[in-house]
């Protein structure tokens, strides 16, 4: 491995500068000469048929150039492809960005219009006259697996249960994992603890809205900006979708104002390219928050059941789950996900987890850092915690006991390499915040979490400037300081200052294919692709060096940002550094440069523990976090301050889940609170700060160790929460968010809310 | 209905538009004048991306209406900057990794250098309140309020 010099530091990441004056260009900030203004008409009703769509009073408004319907869309095949961590199937994607037969949910586009001013287009969509015959709706998981329930699609048969059923319902699939003989595991237990619980679909909460600015010429040339966390696949969708050739799209990743899963999907992107094919005019589309809510996806309210046991000293034995998350409108939740991680903390012999894919008249969920993960680890991690009660255990400790570590095999499928729970259990144990007293009405809670995270193509490149200068391109968008990490790496690989590093994300016609920013893969992949890349170049210079000193293979090497002479020949040759090489690139064969092109295996698992404190009004329910702190295993930190921020991040995202955010529904099947206000995410005066504690237990199968961090902190919140609320009040609350109308309600029915 | 004419000075220098009424003053700096540093998250001025002071006072530019600005002084994120010289503010954002997507930062900085002018020497619940108009969403606002509560240090000793 190269000396670390920069890997492990603090540095200003390249594009700050940017982003602290305002001149980084995010989705919205693109416009070309000429653009025309998109906007989209959506569904007013959770549920209709389309009996008929007239545009003509739209289409003969001065100013309107082009609109778009359902015709203007070939239908699908039914084909399961992966997105991010999900899957999705392109027959209902085109249903999604533009309804076909059915609106599924209150705000699914149903038109859209490109017009010369924004007044124009808003008025547009006024003319456009839409006949519906309103179809009764669902909303509720439990409810939508009724068999009498509205169906959402007649083609609908429940995948993964035998016989295959005969009528179509709202259960997409089931999906089991087993390990042992959970019966058996169940007689061995002395304890047993079987909970129901309840979780609120929640938004992904980026602050900027999705953007897309297209432009389509006369010969089918496609040019696309829009903000996305993978613009290879963004490409791939909208060829699909419209009919084009990928090789004749080109499109360019904006900088990214925060994506957490919900911009790994197509919305606006294909409807602004089939606007601008039409109008023959750039069209820029800009959603509002409103519509982000109504029509972007969120993650899934789920319900599930856990049943756990445990012999007197503190064993797991029997972990079993049942999981139901919605899908909204469309089959694909993260049910798949949820139910591998739900006991894979833990080293038990006997596991079952069964789960329920479910649709229902909601927005298409998305996937939502460590999709499916924080609702199945929540409830897991409440009962473990009622163990370590009933049986006097210290709730560390008996995480400890049964702690998944190197050599378990985990119910999922794979046996663990090195991995660092344990490591971020003991760190938790020894700091001050463990050791510090609460008074009444507060609590303290503790859970830890998991998330597999994964690789994937990537690719990436290097080049050599004429002063000694690298450019790096990298081809996933930089969603919070992968330009700073990647750049760390090829200036240690190089030996090279780091801020002779030039980093820039490529467009889809400058690189080669990447998977997108997803699965706290970027930083691990990246890395190792640039590693690559700059293998590609010390073999080029050392080759270089052997012509230039007429030396043999073996006698030269690249070391410590130097070509050297080895042996006797070093007291004759000066070594060269990339910069000397630079300088006499074209006498010695041309321009100079590397390629990382890899499928990136081996992403080593994230495990992590939090620990928080929290005091609850008994007047109000109002719930404030007093103190937090998070301990995860980075396999190696890169920059250890965006690693940092990764666990506090999440670890914020985590308590809105956990205490206050929820989509609201109406009776009427609209959502009640599609803005920022009514959502109500966590902002500056509701948290402290919070302390990250960085675990390294290094990941073999990277070259630096590194471990994707991303998505991990987000789902120990949501049990730690709990279990503190339950130590805080006696209550153990089996229904999130833990809202101050539901905590006052709860302390009401046990006369608890006086002071 | 005909366009207001306006004239405003925006981060020093005069301005002149012509907007309709319902235009926000954040649409007018974005579209017209092509101050694109000041972000639109919501329009109803729940996240304070597009924080800007108006003669000195804070506001969310989206809840402004350009015909509104007549003959007031604007400072965006864009005028924050002196030459080469980033305002305390911007360093300390920077050396402390305050910043993951980078979308709430204009609206963050905006606000905070609103809070410093006030507020010299603010305590950590001060500015956590002062800045409860802001949201973001990547980075949990640990190192935003360090990077606060360093560049306030910063600018005391001058």
């Amino acid at each position: 491995m190269a000396t670390q010099t920069y890997v492990g530091t603090r540095t200003i990441r390249p594009d700050g500068l940017d982003k602290v004056t305002g001149r980084a260009r995010f989705g919205a900030d693109f416009n070309l000469p000429g653009q025309l203004i998109g906007r989209v008409l959506r569904s007013p009703h959770p549920h209709a048929r389309i009996v008929s769509i007239d545009t003509s009073r739209a289409e003969a408004l001065p100013g309107v150039k082009a609109l778009i319907t359902r015709d203007d869309f070939a239908d699908q095949s039914s084909e399961f492809i992966p997105a991010g961590e999900m899957m999705m199937n392109y027959k209902d994607v085109v249903r999604n960005v533009m309804a076909r037969e059915k609106v599924l949910y209150e705000g699914h586009a149903v038109a859209a219009v490109a017009a010369t001013s924004v007044a124009i287009a808003r008025r547009a969509l006024k003319l456009i006259d839409v006949t519906y015959e309103v179809l009764p709706h669902v909303i509720d998981v439990v409810e939508a697996m009724r068999p009498d329930a509205p169906l959402l699609h007649d083609d609908l048969f429940t995948v993964g249960v035998e016989p295959k059923p005969d009528k179509p319902s709202n259960v997409a699939k089931r999906f089991e994992i087993a390990l042992g003989d959970i019966g058996a595991g169940f007689k061995k237990a002395d304890v047993i603890v079987e909970r129901d619980f309840k979780t609120a679909p929640v938004h992904q909460g980026y602050i900027e809205p999705h953007a897309a600015l297209a432009s389509v010429s006369e010969d089918g040339s496609t040019e696309l900006w829009c903000t996305t966390q993978g613009h290879y696949i963004v490409r791939a969708h909208c060829a699909r979708l419209l009919g084009l050739d990928i090789g004749r799209i080109r499109v360019t990743a904006t900088e990214i104002g925060g994506g957490f899963g919900g911009k790994t999907v197509v919305y606006l992107e294909p409807l602004a390219i089939a606007l601008s094919r039409k109008a023959k005019r750039p069209v820029k589309m800009v959603m509002s928050r409103e519509e982000v809510f109504k029509a972007s996806g969120p993650t899934s309210g789920a319900t599930v059941h856990v049943k756990m046991g445990a012999t007197k000293d503190g064993k797991f034995v029997a972990g079993y789950a049942e999981l139901k998350y919605q899908a909204g409108a469309f089959q694909g939740s993260p049910m798949q996900p949820g139910v591998m991680c739900a006991y894979a903390p833990y080293d038990i012999e006997n596991v079952k987890v069964i789960g329920y894919d479910v649709v229902s008249n909601r927005p298409k969920v998305a996937a939502y850092r460590a999709p499916g993960a924080p609702i199945s680890e929540y409830a897991v991690e409440s009962v473990v915690d009622e163990i370590a009660k009933k049986l006097g255990i210290d709730p560390i400790d008996i995480r400890m006991q049964n702690a998944a570590h190197e050599g378990t095999k985990a119910a999922y499928g794979p046996t663990f390499g090195p991995i660092g729970l344990e490591d971020t259990l003991n760190a938790v144990k020894k700091t001050e915040h463990w050791n510090t007293p609460l008074r009444k009405w507060q609590g303290r809670g503790v859970a830890s979490g998991f998330w597999f995270n994964i690789g994937g193509e990537t690719s990436a490149s290097l080049t050599v400037n004429e002063d000694g200068s690298v450019s790096l391109m990298a081809g996933t968008p930089d969603i919070g300081g992968l330009r700073a990490s990647l750049a760390m790496v090829a200036a240690d690989e190089l030996g090279i200052p780091y801020d002779k590093v030039l980093p820039i994300i490529g467009d889809t016609g400058s690189l080669g294919f990447n998977f997108l920013t997803g699965g706290s893969r970027s930083a691990f992949s990246g890395s190792m692709a640039i590693v690559e890349a700059a293998k590609e170049i010390k073999a080029d210079v050392c080759a270089r060096a052997r012509k230039l000193w007429e030396l043999e293979p073996g006698q030269v090497e690249f070391s410590g940002g130097h070509v050297r002479a080895l042996g006797a020949a070093a007291d004759t040759h000066t070594p060269m550094s990339i910069a000397d090489f630079a300088k006499i690139a074209g006498k010695t064969g041309g321009p100079i440069g590397g390629y990382g092109r890899i499928n990136a295996q081996g992403a080593g698992p994230s495990f992590g523990t939090h620990l928080v404190d929290l005091e609850v009004d008994p007047e109000t329910g109002r719930v404030t976090i007093l103190r937090y702190t998070v301990a995860q295993d980075a396999g190696k930190a890169l920059h250890p301050a965006y690693v940092e921020g990764q666990f506090q991040g999440g670890a914020v995202q985590g308590i809105g889940w956990a205490l206050n955010e929820e989509y609201i529904y109406g009776d009427d099947g609209k959502l009640q609170n599609p803005g920022f206000l009514d959502y109500r995410m966590p902002v500056a005066s509701d948290v402290p700060k919070i302390d990250a504690i960085v675990v390294e237990v290094p990941n073999p199968k990277h070259p630096y160790g590194v471990r994707g961090v991303g998505e991990t902190p987000i789902i120990p919140p949501l049990g730690a929460i709990a279990n503190a609320m339950e130590n805080a009040t006696g209550i153990r609350f089996t229904e999130l968010p833990m809202s101050p109308p539901k905590v006052l309600k709860a302390l009401k029915e046990r006369g608890l809310n006086k002071v | 209905m005909a366009k207001h004419h306006v004239e405003a000075t925006v981060n020093g220098d005069a301005v002149e538009f012509l907007c309709e009424t319902e235009e926000t003053l954040l649409d007018v700096l974005r579209d017209t004048l092509q101050l694109t540093g000041s972000k639109e998250g919501c329009g109803s001025g729940d996240c304070g991306a597009c924080s800007v002071t108006l003669d000195g006072r804070l506001v969310c530019s989206c809840l402004v209406l350009g015909c509104e600005v007549g003959g007031q002084r604007i400072e965006t994120i864009e005028g924050m900057a002196k030459g080469e010289a980033l305002h305390p503010l911007q360093q300390r954002f920077l050396e402390h990794a305050a910043l993951q997507c980078g979308i709430c930062t204009p609206g963050f900085l905006v606000a905070s250098k609103a809070l410093l002018e006030k507020t010299p020497n603010p305590t950590e619940t001060e500015i956590r309140y002062w800045l409860a108009g802001n949201l973001c969403r990547c980075t949990g606002y640990d190192k935003i309020v360090s990077a606060v509560q360093d560049a306030a240090a910063a600018m005391r000793k001058g």
